[in-house]
């Protein structure tokens, strides 16, 4: 093995492991915060690559109407509290959005304009299906809570094979540059999911460091009982982790859909990778997540060079001796809970 | 209308049952009493008039609902009548899994008393069922690539090319193109292994060497590495053994990475989504399919033209132009293999009956230069498929769109 394979295997494995990292991340702002491990972000993936493909094609998602139906029932239950400042998020938003999205499948809206709408969809599905799957069960235990997040899966993958359909889709390239840098070839949009995913780590670490919100979270996370005593609302920041938790599977699904076909059910692998990543940061630490995220993807990369037919049995078995380590280092988990 | 009523009892009591109703405790009466309802419009039934059932276990959803759909469509384009009796259609969905299939079959067979089935779609489902449908004397056309023992298993049929036959027009190619070496990068599971096993046999005879054996899974998001892999021991050709649209991940990473050498795929690549999703850059890749993926570009001298311009504008009228696939041609000559059988069954026996699944498997045995979508059945009894040369032709991906390769 030369180097200019040893440079290009490399940089495919970290492009891939760019994607996991936001998962990852995603991941554990939710889990943090709820306790919920939401397995479903996977399948977010998959929405958005096919939100958006499917306004490139000229038709009209069905995610959409996923949304407006949801933003209906929140809005009626809201509406039978008596809370009739929920009509700008629940009745207003959606409807805007809608009329957009409308518009843009119709007209055939740039590319750009169409992503920017995908985004906005995934994004808000995330707090909706907190609000309506995981906010009832309400201080549920961590299995309870990852059952819900299987069952949600099956039925998000349901959806997806109904409005989308089985086929796989890609979306074109926002770039076909390349750069040669030595020997090696770096291809323009692995770059650009090097500098999306670095952006975002960012501004996810000024939000949650500069701002009012991103402080709540954090109190939130790091004592939840503590948070509701000095007032932080439990019910917002949850959907506001989970809002950062589908954001960051909206933009992975919309990076990889040029590099990769997506179809409805592949979007859980990826999570899963993630969520793997997610582990070896022991579900707490983001740095070590990132780091997880990095090596899940290069591993996954190399072991596909050495022994393609084993590569993903390689990956999953990384978390063994991640386990077994955090398990003697750390006690039982449930009394850090 | 006594058929009606059947089905509607039996429903009722499916419903009871899967309530969890007690079967054996407090609701006696109304067991007897849909017993005996049951029990007479069965004798209503047959006496008035046997209609046909043809049961269908298709992978509508699942890890293959993209080749699944493809199988279902050409259901909308069967005619309710064959041989003047009425036919039902009795489509299921197995989820892609082997299990579930088994028990489709089952019920299929014991409640529903399917005459023939089509299917299943997935070739570990096939291998499931086949014991079943031969212990319960059913005649069952398997849709995708089996190996069996038609003597060992004598309701066994296969309208689907094998997989061998495929690949050896792949590898006919490439020796006409003077292809020394060829790579391999294929699905991580059975259905790699089938393309892989068959290009190394065939290979093999042609003086073709297989110099690297690549594998990658359906659900991955790159196959860069494995491309990097197989063109490090530099092929005349690369030969593809993934499906629909993930199999164009290696044939990508394979135009990125700036590949010279001659892209091979297999017909289960062959569908207008795996261009959609390739583009530009899966241009120039050669692969093998049945003749109905190409209906309109064929010679008037291929026998499969006529049945299959027919089928694909029903299909099309129907479904849509996304519906052209080569999965709606396999249903689509199951059927036909079926309803040209089916005239002769009905000479000894009734639909509904032993007898007549029985006489339906002689007469399916006999069929002999059946012109269907994929090609030309003959079958025998060592041969339940009978297909030859005139069930592959080679394509090319050009300017977004399979061209025959003449």
């Amino acid at each position: 093995m030369d180097n200019a394979i040893l440079l290009a295997l490399l940089q495919d494995g970290l492009t891939t492991g760019a994607i996991y990292l936001l998962l990852a991340v995603g991941l554990l702002i939710a889990f943090s915060v709820t306790r919920a491990i939401f397995i479903p972000q996977g399948d977010l993936v998959s929405f958005a690559a096919l939100t958006l493909a499917s306004m490139i094609g000229r038709h009209i998602p069905g995610t959409i109407w996923l949304l407006d139906s949801l933003c209906a029932a929140a809005l009626a239950l809201s509406l039978a509290r008596g809370r009739l400042n929920a009509v700008i998020p629940y009745g207003l938003a959606p409807a805007v959005l809608t009329i957009a999205t409308l518009a843009a499948t119709r007209y055939g809206a740039p590319t750009a304009v169409s992503a920017v709408l995908s985004l906005g969809i995934v994004t808000a599905l995330g707090p909706l299906l907190y609000r309506f799957a995981y906010e009832p069960l309400g201080e549920a235990s961590v299995l309870a809570l990852l059952i819900v997040s299987m069952a949600l899966h099956f039925v998000l993958i349901g959806i997806a094979l109904y409005c989308f359909g089985a086929e796989g889709v890609s979306t074109p390239a926002l770039t076909d540059a390349s750069f040669d840098i030595g020997s090696v070839t770096v291809s323009g949009q692995s770059l650009f999911v090097g500098l999306v995913c670095l952006a975002m780590v960012g501004a996810l670490r000024w939000f949650s460091v500069r701002t009012l919100y991103g402080k709540a979270l954090r109190a939130a996370a790091s004592d939840r009982l503590g948070a509701r005593l000095i007032g932080v609302d439990h019910v917002l920041s949850g959907r506001t982790a989970f809002a950062l938790a589908s954001f960051a599977a909206a933009v992975s699904g919309l990076l990889i859909a040029p590099i990769t076909p997506l179809s409805y059910d592949t979007g859980f692998e990826i999570g899963l990778k993630g969520f793997v990543a997610a582990v070896i940061g022991g579900l707490a630490s983001y740095p070590l997540a990132a780091a997880g995220a990095l090596i899940v993807g290069t591993i996954e990369s190399f072991s596909g060079f050495w022994a393609s037919e084993y590569r993903n049995i390689i990956v999953f078995s990384l978390l063994i001796p991640v386990l077994i380590w955090l398990s003697l280092t750390r006690g039982n988990p449930e009394d850090r809970a | 209308m006594a058929g009606l009523a059947t089905t509607l009892l039996l429903r009722q009591y499916d419903t009871n049952r899967a309530a969890g109703a007690k079967v054996w405790g407090t609701d006696m009466r109304m067991i007897r009493v849909f017993g005996t309802a049951a029990v007479l419009a069965g004798l209503l039934t047959t006496a008035a008039s046997a209609q046909i059932k043809i049961g269908a276990i298709i992978s509508i959803t699942g890890p293959t609902a993209a080749l699944g759909v493809g199988y279902k469509s050409a259901f909308a384009t069967f005619p309710a009548e064959i041989g003047g009796k009425s036919v039902t259609y009795i489509v299921r969905d197995d989820a892609a899994d082997a299990s579930q299939a088994v028990t489709i079959a089952q019920r299929m067979i014991e409640e529903d008393h399917v005459d023939a089935i089509i299917g299943p779609t997935l070739t570990s489902a096939d291998y499931a069922v086949q014991p079943i449908a031969n212990a319960a004397k059913v005649p069952m056309i398997a849709t995708a690539p089996i190996d069996y023992d038609p003597v060992k298993d004598p309701y066994t049929f296969s309208a689907v090319q094998p997989v061998a036959l495929m690949i050896g027009a792949v590898v006919g190619d490439m020796a006409k193109r003077g292809v020394k070496t060829v790579a391999y990068i294929g699905y991580s599971d059975g259905f790699g292994d089938q393309v892989y096993d068959a290009l190394q046999a065939s290979a093999a005879k042609s003086g073709i060497e297989v110099v690297a054996n690549e594998r990658y899974a359906r659900t991955d998001t790159s196959a860069e590495a494995q491309v990097l892999k197989a063109m490090t021991k530099k092929p005349d050709a690369v030969m593809i053994g993934g499906s629909g649209t993930p199999g164009a991940l290696p044939d990508v990473a394979l135009h990125r990475r700036g590949y010279k050498g001659l892209i091979y795929g297999n017909h289960g690549m062959v569908s207008p989504a795996f261009l959609r999703v390739g583009g530009a850059q899966v241009e120039g890749t050669i692969a093998v399919t049945g003749p109905v993926v190409v209906y309109d570009q064929l010679p008037d001298s291929n026998q499969s033209r006529a049945p299959s311009v027919v089928f694909m504008k029903a299909l099309i009228e129907k479904v849509g132009p996304d519906a052209v696939s080569p999965f709606a041609g396999y249903s689509e000559d199951a059927f036909l293999l079926l309803q040209a059988a089916i005239p002769e069954a009905l000479k000894t026996a009734q639909p509904g009956t032993e007898a007549f699944r029985v006489a339906l498997r002689d007469s399916l045995e006999k069929t002999h230069d059946l012109v269907g979508t994929h090609g030309v059945y003959s079958m025998s009894p060592t041969n339940h498929n009978g297909m030859d040369d005139r069930a592959r032709v080679l394509v090319q991906a050009v300017d977004g769109k399979w061209k025959l390769i003449q």
